[in-house]
């Protein structure tokens, strides 16, 4: 029993020696910047505090300092923040669906009756990437409504509401063009639906929607257009208003409030 | 260059009375009343201390026969004199009122990470009992009944039933999302406070209810041939799907 007892010991010291070792090294150093928790000798100041956020990637996201009324919950409710990481985790699990997935009328249903059955955890991404689709819609939509109840829309933030208006707009015909991709009867019927509401715009209505169906009716050119917008072109004109949105909450004098 | 205060001014002027009604006897009175004579001499008083102090008096210090009361102090004995008075807010502008902040780091980080966490587990236990729907093969031939849009497109569908689609599909969403776009630039009024702006909170309200009540009529009260339904009596299984 002693024995073991010592041997645990020595076991313990060996291995903080190892982590000492590991996190003395100019590689971890390297990685890990100044303030960072996993640095070396990390402790709990106001310095350190500072730190973690101004010597990371996260700087440019978050200031060092926050108002204390915005950290509550119950003033943001998380929406904005959540819907960003929705986003995340759609464009996670869209990476991943996209390796068994052709946009051809052919191959689409195929596809996806065979990443439910045939691909691991094929189903269960698929579904992630389904109701975070609606989570997001949802989010921020809830998102706008709190904003709009905080009075955070007014000047100096006028601007950056319009672009939050534009990212709901995004949203939505990000989950549109993604409705059609699974290429069943729901998929059809329901963008064949939106798109001839979309048709009835005077003077460039059909014009338009010619261009997105590639051609009178919905076919498997539409189905090549929408994937494309649907995992290229949308998101990457969302990261642009997105980022754009961030960097105005900071320029405009960070979360509204308090009210 | 700030002006001198009114208060200070006459204080000055108070004090130079009071001298001059002394008769410039005393040793500071004389001092203190010299730069207002001859602004441009040095107080007879000051070159004195520096004669009595270093002894490296300047070459144009006129001689005096002052008897030297060495440390040319004030009548009260002070040794300093009010030289100018500066406001503070001609050399630092405090534009930014001071808010009570915290580090964002634990503060903030801590809580993003619990909601992201929450997040996807939600996701994950929903994703793994809930399936997403997969109907049959799309088939242009066979139109299912009803047709119906995605649920966030169900409001504007309702209204196609009320209006021309030119109205409905066009010109009430475009003008509302131009409304609510020029919000910030519509609304003159500078308080976010709650009970300060009653009539906008309750447009705003009455616009999210007008939408999210045609979302529902749309996607649980329309049935075959989007006619009027209770989705109590035919279930929503034929009727709406996500």
């Amino acid at each position: 029993m002693a024995k073991r007892l010592v041997a645990k010991g020595e076991f313990s010291r060996k291995l903080s020696e190892r982590v000492e070792k590991v996190q003395g090294s100019q590689f971890w150093a390297s990685v890990f910047r100044p303030g960072s928790i996993f640095r070396k000798g990390y402790t709990d100041s106001p310095r350190n505090r500072s730190y973690v956020i101004m010597n990371s990637v996260l700087y440019h996201l978050h200031p060092v300092k926050v108002k204390r009324h915005a950290v509550k919950v119950s003033y943001t409710l998380c929406l904005g923040g959540l819907s960003f990481f929705l986003f995340i985790m759609l464009t996670v699990t869209g990476i991943f669906l996209m390796f068994f997935y052709r946009p051809t009328a052919a191959n689409a249903w195929n596809d996806i009756a065979t990443l439910h059955t045939s691909v691991a955890f094929g189903l269960l991404v698929r579904n992630m990437h389904r109701w975070a689709a609606h989570l997001m819609v949802l989010s921020v939509f809830l998102h706008m409504a709190r904003v709009f109840y905080h009075g955070a829309y007014k000047p100096p933030r006028e601007f950056n509401w319009v672009i939050g208006v534009m990212l709901l707009m995004l949203t939505l015909l990000l989950s549109f063009t993604g409705y059609l991709l699974p290429w069943d009867q729901l998929a059809l019927w329901a963008v064949t639906v939106g798109t001839n509401m979309m048709g009835y715009t005077p003077v460039f209505g059909s014009q338009v929607r010619f261009v997105l169906l590639g051609g009178a009716e919905i076919g498997t050119d539409t189905l090549l257009r929408w994937y494309v917008l649907h995992v290229l072109m949308l998101p990457f004109v969302i990261v642009i208003f997105m980022a754009v949105h961030f960097w105005r909450v900071r320029k405009d004098g960070g979360i509204s409030g308090p009210l | 260059m700030a002006e001198v205060p009114d208060h200070l001014l006459q204080r000055s002027l108070d004090r130079r009375a009071f001298l001059a009604a002394q008769g410039g006897g005393a040793g500071g009175g004389a001092a203190a009343a010299a730069p207002a004579d001859d602004p441009g001499k040095i107080p007879t008083s000051l070159l004195e201390r520096s004669a009595a102090g270093g002894g490296t008096a300047t070459a144009t210090a006129p001689a005096t026969t002052r008897p030297a009361a060495t440390p040319a102090a004030g009548p009260a004995g002070h040794t300093q004199r009010l030289l100018t008075v500066v406001k503070a807010g001609s050399i630092q502008d405090v534009k930014a009122v001071p808010t009570d902040k915290v580090h964002t780091w634990p503060h903030l980080l801590i809580g993003e990470f619990v909601a992201t966490m929450a997040m996807t587990a939600f996701l994950l236990v929903f994703s793994a009992v809930v399936n997403a729907p997969l109907l049959g093969m799309a088939n242009p031939n066979r139109t299912p009944n009803p047709s119906k849009a995605p649920w966030y497109f169900l409001g504007l569908q309702e209204l196609l039933t009320m209006f021309h689609p030119m109205v409905a599909g066009v010109t009430i969403p475009g003008m509302g999302l131009i409304a609510l776009g020029a919000a910030g630039y519509i609304d003159k009024n500078p308080s976010n406070k709650p009970e300060d702006r009653k009539f906008a909170i309750a447009l705003m309200t009455l616009f999210l209810m007008f939408w999210a009540t045609l979302v529902i009529i749309g996607s649980f009260f329309r049935g075959e041939g989007f006619n009027f339904i209770l989705p109590w009596r035919q279930g929503v299984h034929d009727i709406f799907d996500l």
